[in-house]
């Protein structure tokens, strides 16, 4: 064995590392602090298709009712989600009872996924009291919700288990983008404009 | 030569005269000087610190779709840009378009309490001071951003109305690849959720290959500060594609596995996958800002016709303008350079002859696609002819002005 190879020898382990933190992409510039798992916990209200970060909590219609007089939903939604001044909560009567996009653009019959109803109330309501819902009076607001449309029976109960196992109608009834899609191309292949 | 240097010596002894004894006010006009305007605005330390537009400046933003902004709780949500007015590129920050989440109050942010979290899918979780942020390679670079609801109708009357929901702004950031890679993507990272800090949390998927192309953070547009209603401190821009992407007063990106389908994305969703692919990425477009709707031809004669023309597709390569509804087209001027993404000023000379004529501007981008007149699309969609057209996903159908034979300006959308 040669000085070089031996040399190479002493410091494989330091190669190694090298070699190892370079594949899992080492900070360039090393700017910005590691949060706290408390803080990303605080702030990581963005719930998924697939319910993972759903809080512990529970509620069904009946109380989903309670809650939406107690916190004033009235005042805007009307009194059962339909007839105030923001949109109306609850489908309309047209169109086949198959076709969930006949029911007009509304959040809780419309949405593909339980999880974006419980996401939007939590985060956007009540109107200038958002993010003081408790999970417990969010889960119970949500199942009240899709009592209105039909989706679930009154005395159902939601929680972050049985939330994400609502059926939405509209499930697999929307369009995702393409997956062939990349910067650079154009927007629909074949197509000039 | 001797008589002109005594009246140059006379003039100058009385001008000393004059300045000595009697007020600037009174003093007559010197030769060759026209009387000046008639009133001036003295300095004032507010003016001096921070200028303003001149008081016959009075072009201004509207509500746009018909509902109020700011509404009866003072939320703002659609408000379009008087494009009628522009000139050059550039829209000025007071007048840029904006649109919100459900409408909302403009937060008032303070930069120093100011964070930006990254976290999800990443290896090292990170959260950015403004400070921080400054510090990290910057890129500038000029961006439109159009409103997904920028879809012109017969009962639009002007180009405020039927266009007025894009703007281009110069853009100051950090790219979000950076930061990205900063934190250190994992496999499966396929989508980021954006998310802002205001009231409602407004909050939208864009994919990660969007994210690590061109997205930028921006902390400054046109110079100065990125403006509150524009998302100050920190907003993010998604070069070209639909604006409600383009997440404002950001505090958040969380790097996630799927489409998370938040209410923003919801909102946008589509029924047909042709539309949902024509909704993401903005298509070649462009609009004849004057003559536009409204607008009065003093006379027949020599006009310059000016519009602008963008496309999410990249940089505009070629606008054609016609003068005669679309029987003919003549290559228009391109003012300046025509950068990716970015409104593009078009302009052609027009000596109008005083008949009545229908103006129109056609938009080709750099990947070739074209700019279509609503019964094109009517055609590659095999539509009933006669029907009325719904252009799928974005609107960037061609805009038709009719010039009267009295000068006057309209819309002539069927």
């Amino acid at each position: 064995m040669g000085v070089c190879t031996m040399r190479l020898l002493r410091f494989l382990p330091l190669l190694i590392i090298l070699w190892g933190s370079a594949h899992a992409q080492s900070p360039t510039y090393g700017i910005g602090r590691t949060p706290s798992a408390a803080e990303i916990s605080a702030w990581d209200i963005a719930i998924g298709p697939d319910g993972e970060e759903l809080p512990a909590g529970r509620g069904n219609a009946e109380e989903g009712a309670q809650v939406y007089l107690r916190k004033g939903c009235v005042a805007c939604h009307g009194t059962t989600g339909v007839g105030g001044p923001a949109p109306r909560l609850v489908k309309n009567d047209r169109g086949s009872a198959a076709d969930p996009w006949a029911w007009g653009r509304v959040l809780p019959i419309r949405s593909p996924y339980a999880t974006t109803v419980w996401d939007y109330i939590n985060r956007g309501m009540p109107l200038n009291q958002e993010g003081t819902l408790t999970p417990d009076e969010v889960y119970s607001l949500t199942a009240y919700l899709f009592f209105l449309n039909d989706l679930i029976e009154e005395d159902e109960v939601l929680d972050e288990v049985s939330l994400p196992k609502v059926e939405m109608p509209n499930l697999d009834q929307w369009a995702p983008l393409p997956d062939w899609w990349e910067p650079g191309l154009p927007r629909l292949l074949d197509y000039p404009y | 030569m001797g008589s002109k240097k005594t009246d140059r010596r006379a003039f100058l002894k009385q001008s000393a005269a004059i300045a000595g004894g009697v007020t600037l006010g009174a003093a007559k006009p010197a030769i060759g000087q026209n009387p000046g305007p008639v009133s001036f605005t003295k300095g004032s330390d507010e003016l001096v610190a921070y200028g303003e537009r001149s008081q016959f400046v009075t072009t201004t933003r509207i509500p746009h779709g018909g509902r109020a902004s700011p509404d009866a709780f003072g939320l703002d949500f659609h408000i379009a840009t008087p494009l009628q007015d522009s000139v050059g590129v550039i829209t000025p920050s007071s007048l840029h378009y904006i649109g919100t989440t459900r409408g909302s109050f403009v937060p008032e942010i303070d930069p120093t309490e100011h964070r930006l979290m990254i976290h999800g899918m990443v290896d090292r979780p990170l959260i950015f001071t403004m400070e921080d942020l400054k510090r990290l390679p910057s890129v500038t670079r000029m961006h439109f951003i159009e409103c997904a609801g920028n879809r012109a109708n017969s009962r639009h009357t002007t180009v405020q109305e039927s266009h007025g929901m894009t703007s281009c702004a110069e853009w100051t950031g950090v790219l979000l690849s950076t930061l990205l890679n900063e934190a250190g993507l994992q496999d499966g990272a396929n989508w980021i959720v954006a998310e802002g800090v205001e009231e409602v949390k407004g909050a939208s998927s864009i994919p990660i290959s969007k994210a690590m192309d061109d997205c930028l953070i921006c902390y400054g547009m046109n110079g100065e500060a990125v403006r509150p209603q524009q998302g100050f401190p920190l907003r993010l821009l998604a070069p070209g594609f639909e604006g409600i992407l383009s997440v404002k007063w950001l505090r958040r990106i969380k790097v996630v596995d799927q489409f998370y389908m938040t209410y923003n994305d919801y909102g946008h969703l589509r029924q047909q996958a042709d539309d949902a692919a024509l909704s993401m990425q903005i298509g070649p477009k462009s609009v004849i800002t004057a003559p536009s709707g409204g607008q009065q031809l003093p006379g027949r004669g020599f006009y310059e016709i000016s519009g602008l023309a963008w496309s999410g597709g990249g940089a505009v390569a070629k606008v054609e303008v016609s003068t005669n509804g679309g029987e003919s087209w003549n290559d228009a001027e391109i003012r300046g350079t025509a950068h990716p993404m970015a409104h593009t000023r078009f302009t052609m000379q027009w000596n109008w002859d005083g008949s009545e004529s229908t103006l129109m501007s056609r938009c080709i981008d750099e990947l070739g696609s074209a700019q279509p007149m609503r019964a094109q699309v009517g055609e590659f969609w095999n539509q009933a002819s006669g029907e009325p057209v719904r252009v799928r996903g974005h609107d960037n159908s061609i805009m038709p002005w009719r010039v009267e034979s009295d000068g006057s300006v309209h819309n002539a959308l069927a």
